[in-house]
């Protein structure tokens, strides 16, 4: 009898697919590679021990929640919780104390994610969570940002505020634009990465290799880079037109702070992104024209972490209104 | 006083005073009058909202015994004969006393008593399970393992048993409500008379193949050989499609067929043990 | 495989899809005969719709071709034996659903053909047969939709009342999914039949124009049907670009017209003036017609990777899947998984002595280390179902709402609306049961639907 052998019953499909969710946290992973060899770069040892302890804080949260107080088989085997390590630290300055990054990795873990049911249910960011929740508790360590390529081998390093902050203190203080700009490094810089700011941000370069690599394995889609870049883009030259003298160019903004660096890893995050074409356009858009505006009139000089955790929110609404166009429902 | 206190309780004083003066004129407008007797007979039933008596919740069948004249084909499973009793006695009226139901699982297709014939990979759920399969055994009737019914009680009476695959009933938390009954796919599990002193003969199989094939994917299959038939003194028992069926209006519990069926198919539940076995029990035991 | 050349451009529909490795094992071999077993089982059952009327009984001598069992109503079909031999009972037989359906159990004897059948092998070209013998023969010899589905043919040639009558004639020729090839096959080793089936049913229907969709990687199969085809008879091979589900009726409508069919239970091809056949069932209506033969055999790939010799088989229907598995070197040892059509669709089963019926178009063998689902995680909405989906539905949403028994919601999220093609599980990251909990939630809201009307 051939039954003997205990064939497998299931429905299709029954070939597997393409994608597995610890692939794509790995290929996530890879992606980041580049914008953290650049920090090792720019910003030596302390760019490491931030990375280091975020992921081992993470890993370690998560595997301690799942097997004591819920009970049940922990499952860091899929990477997220490393991929949410690595966010977070990407999004920290190198010679913040560590005992602060254990602290919001706890809190983007245990907070943000496993409280609300693990992967897949967590409403908001946890890296950005965690990131937003230091940036409120510890005002001063998250916004002294450690000069590049000084100290690379110490974790004291010589501080300096970042080309956002100079032009936002700067025009709040009364200056003209046309002396602030020369206080920031030039746009080659910029791109490259030399300038101050948090571990993944700095190197525009670094961003876009991960990004290719992303596209190339299908993780993400362009939409959401692409259009928020363009919303960020526009609106930023619609200000630099109408008030040349006191507004920076568009330029300028998309290179500086961690706009290049939340479109393509923050905002593209699959849980608390839409999960349609048309609702992630409108999502992506939101996202650039909110962030600009938190960097122009905003208290802060930075507006990406607020605007995607602004939008965040919105996701299960626009969840509810973009539906994709069914087929065979229009007109024959 | 600190003026910042005394304006903040001035303040608070006055929105509720104008609160309470709306609100007061809202519910006189909108005032719905209702039979206080609803109320009443709410109050005595369990209030589990269980569905059980086949309305939405507690006060959705207080409502319907209050309309109702005569009451009859209302009954609580919960509760029983007293609450209906109580909720009679409210109302004025009189109903008749039900013998008490218990949730009993026909099928014995345990893990050891049905070989699987596949490997089922999906979501552990007997409705997908059998929406879209067999099952995993030679049995297209049978428990399917999953405990359905396990989520569906809602008085924590179900447990699935990991030794036998099945799902154990517990008597004594069992109130009849019925949610297994409609959460079984393959409608195994039936609302049974508890029988004198709970005492209780049932077959516990539902297979309608014929002997040998039923034989064949389950060893405690009723096989229809209708010895049991035979046997019976009170004509309580009926083969139809190799299946035997104890009606238990009818049956006596005098056990004669228990004794005749070669499968075991037939089950006797809460009688003592008889003498020999509890012999060999209590040697065993000391 | 299948690059298109620049004078030919592919087609395809514009939402949705997804490309599986095409696997085509056996699309270099050619048709084989079978051997006949001993004794075959022809269910009662083999098409959609009301079981047929068996007219024999045990101990009849039955014919090859000879008419077994009535259609039962108009939604039915007739079925003849595929073999010769004595009836030995009528009986259930667990077929590929696992399930036990009744059945014609006949023992061979030869293969005593019944004289009205033409088994010579010239081809007859003369369509002048009217068009209303074209509907009654094809009624006749039981002949049901191929491709799987197996929608009695008869029954989708008449056009419903309160319809117009069709427009166009489109035949898939498609065969997207995985490891069949039995449809690509047919079409090299019988080009002209299939143009004179095209040719029966554009006269039975009375339409004027027919497109043969195909895929390009049948590159071979493109290039030989467009020198058979002559525009001027208003027939045209279209190719098709690879990308599944692009034989699914409504996707195929979509690729060659452009026009939308709506969508289940009301939705027909017909509403977009179209009638959709299977090529198989293409050269199932010119050997009824031309050659008065009833359907009681059509080809069956065998494959899977490690099977020792895959190939295409003209089978019987009856004939057992042990039977076809020896024919082609044999059950492997490693076999995890066999399903009875491919792996996008297909059914797994467990009972390799389930009887091949008119919807068998393959048997897949699978090795061990293929057949069970890899590691499930939470659905982490990337968004990858929404992505596929070639109706535009939500299945994250759809799977989740049956999980939980909503019902209502599941209706108003279009549930229904899913043709089951499975490529949001294939896509699915983590790997969750989004086809077992829309099916179930297909069929329980159906029933809902069924009494709502009753009400």
């Amino acid at each position: 009898m051939t039954t003997a052998r205990l064939l497998v019953v299931s429905q299709p499909p029954h070939i597997p697919g393409p994608f597995s969710t610890r692939r794509i946290m790995l290929d996530v992973l890879i992606a980041l590679t580049p914008a953290f060899l650049a920090a090792l770069y720019y910003f030596g040892v302390g760019a490491f021990l931030v990375t280091a302890t975020a992921v081992v804080c993470c890993l370690a949260t998560e595997y301690l929640i799942q097997k004591f107080l819920l009970r049940k088989e922990p499952t860091i085997n899929d990477l997220s919780a490393v991929v949410t390590g690595v966010l977070l630290a990407m999004n920290l300055p190198s010679n913040i104390p560590l005992g602060m990054v254990a602290a919001g990795s706890i809190f983007a873990i245990g907070i943000a994610k496993m409280c609300y049911g693990g992967l897949g249910h967590n409403p908001f960011n946890p890296a950005l969570m965690g990131r937003v929740f230091l940036l409120m508790s510890f005002p001063v360590a998250m916004t002294s940002w450690p000069k590049p390529l000084i100290n690379r081998f110490s974790v004291d390093a010589v501080t300096g505020p970042t080309p956002l902050a100079i032009i936002k203190e700067g025009l709040h203080a009364g200056q003209p634009l046309g002396e602030l700009m020369p206080k920031i490094p030039g746009y080659l810089d910029l791109f490259l990465g030399n300038r101050g700011g948090c571990l993944g941000e700095v190197s525009i370069l670094a961003i876009l290799l991960g990004l290719a690599y992303l596209l190339y394995r299908q993780v993400i889609t362009w939409h959401i880079p692409v259009i928020a870049a363009l919303s960020a883009f526009l609106l930023s030259g619609l200000f630099w037109i109408m008030t040349p003298g006191s507004t920076p160019d568009p330029f300028f903004h998309l290179l500086t702070g961690g706009l290049i660096f939340g479109i393509v890893f923050m905002a593209t995050d699959y849980t608390t992104s839409p999960m349609t074409v048309k609702g992630m356009c409108f999502y992506a858009a939101a996202i650039g024209i909110l962030t600009i505006l938190i960097r122009s009139f905003g208290s802060y000089p930075e507006g990406m972490s607020f605007a995607i955790l602004i939008m965040n929110a919105f996701v299960p609404l626009i969840n509810k209104l973009c539906k994709p166009y069914r087929f065979g429902e229009g007109k024959i | 006083m600190n003026p910042v206190i005394l304006y903040t309780l001035l303040t608070a004083g006055l929105i509720a005073a104008f609160a309470a003066i709306v609100l007061f004129f809202i519910a006189r407008k909108f005032h719905v009058q209702e039979d206080p007797r609803i109320d009443e007979v709410t109050n005595a039933l369990p209030g589990v909202n269980c569905g059980g008596c086949g309305q939405p919740g507690c006060r959705a069948f207080a409502e319907l015994c209050v309309k109702s004249p005569d009451m009859e084909g209302l009954f609580c499973p919960v509760g029983g004969n007293d609450t209906m009793a109580n909720v009679a006695n409210l109302l004025g009226r009189t109903v008749q006393a039900k013998a008490p139901v218990v949730a009993v699982l026909r099928c014995n297709g345990s893990l050891t008593n049905r070989p699987k014939h596949s490997r089922y990979d999906g979501p552990q759920s007997c409705a997908v399970i059998h929406a879209l399969s067999r099952g995993e055994t030679g049995c297209q009737y049978g428990c399917l393992w999953c405990g359905d019914c396990v989520k569906a009680c809602k008085f924590g009476a179900m447990t699935l048993d990991k030794e036998s695959g099945l799902p154990i009933i517990d008597e004594a938390r069992c109130v009849a409500c019925g949610a297994c009954v409609t959460a079984c796919p393959r409608q195994l599990i039936q609302m049974r008379l508890k029988g004198p002193k709970n005492r209780r003969v049932f077959v516990s199989c539902v297979n309608k193949e014929k002997g040998n094939v039923a034989m064949k994917a389950c060893r405690a299959a009723c096989i229809g050989c209708s010895k049991c038939l035979k046997e019976c003194p009170f004509e309580a028992i009926t083969l139809q499609d190799s299946l035997a069926y104890i009606d238990d209006q009818k049956c006596k519990i005098c056990r004669k067929c228990v004794l005749v069926c070669p499968t075991g198919a037939i089950h006797e539940v809460n009688f003592p043990p008889k003498p020999k076995t509890a012999e060999t029990s209590t040697t065993t035991g000391t | 495989m299948g690059s298109t050349p620049a004078n030919i451009k592919a087609l395809s529909f514009p939402q949705g899809g997804i490309h599986p490795p095409d696997s085509k094992l056996s699309s270099e071999r050619a048709v084989r005969p079978i051997t006949l077993p001993a004794s075959i089982v022809l269910p009662l059952g083999q098409h959609i719709g009301a079981p047929s009327k068996p007219l024999v009984k045990p101990g009849d001598k039955v014919k090859t071709g000879q008419l077994l069992a009535e259609a039962a109503g108009f939604v039915s079909a007739n079925l003849h034996s595929s073999v010769s031999g004595t009836v030995s009972k009528i009986d259930g037989v667990i077929d590929v659903s696992g399930y036990k359906k009744p059945a014609i159990f006949i023992d061979v004897q030869g293969d005593d053909w019944l004289d009205s059948i033409d088994r010579t092998p010239g081809i007859l070209a003369d369509i002048s047969i009217s068009s209303k013998d074209i509907l009654q023969r094809i009624t006749d010899a039981g002949l049901v939709g191929l491709g799987g589905a197996t929608f009695p043919t008869h029954v989708k040639l008449a056009v419903p009342p309160g319809k117009k009558p069709p427009q166009i004639l489109l035949i898939n020729g498609v065969e997207c999914e995985p490891y069949l090839t039995s449809d690509h096959r047919l079409m090299l080793e019988h080009p002209q039949e299939i143009m004179i089936g095209i040719r029966l049913l554009m006269k039975a229907t009375g339409v004027s124009r027919a497109i043969l969709g195909i895929e390009t990687n049948k590159m071979d199969a493109i290039k030989l049907l467009t020198r058979y085809c002559d525009p001027k008879e208003g027939i045209q091979v279209q190719a098709l670009k690879m990308q599944y589900p692009q034989g699914g009726e409504r996707q195929l409508v979509k690729a060659l017209i452009g026009k939308e069919i709506p969508p289940p239970p009301r939705g027909l091809p017909i509403d977009v003036g179209a009638v959709v056949i299977n090529v198989a069932t293409v050269f199932a209506v010119y050997e009824a017609v031309q050659k008065r033969k009833p359907l009681i055999e059509r080809i069956v790939t065998v494959t899977g990777k490690s099977l020792k010799d895959p190939g295409n088989f003209r089978t019987r229907f009856g004939v057992t899947f042990d039977h076809l598995a020896a024919l082609a070197g044999g059950v492997p040892d490693d076999t995890g998984k066999v399903t009875a059509g491919g792996p996008m669709m297909g059914r797994a089963f467990v009972d390799l002595s389930a009887p091949v019926t008119k919807g068998t178009s393959g048997i897949v063998f699978y090795p061990k280390d293929q057949s069970l689902r890899e590691t499930l995680t939470n659905c982490i909405r990337c968004g990858k179902c929404v992505e596929v989906c070639p109706l535009g539905l939500e299945p994250y949403l759809v799977a989740a709402l049956a999980e939980q028994g909503n019902w209502t919601r599941a209706e108003e999220e279009k549930l229904t609306n899913c043709c089951e093609c499975s490529c949001c599980a294939y896509i699915c990251p983590a790997n969750r049961p989004l086809v077992d909990f829309i099916k179930l939630g297909k069929s329980r809201i159906l029933d809902i639907m069924k009494k709502r009307q009753k009400v």
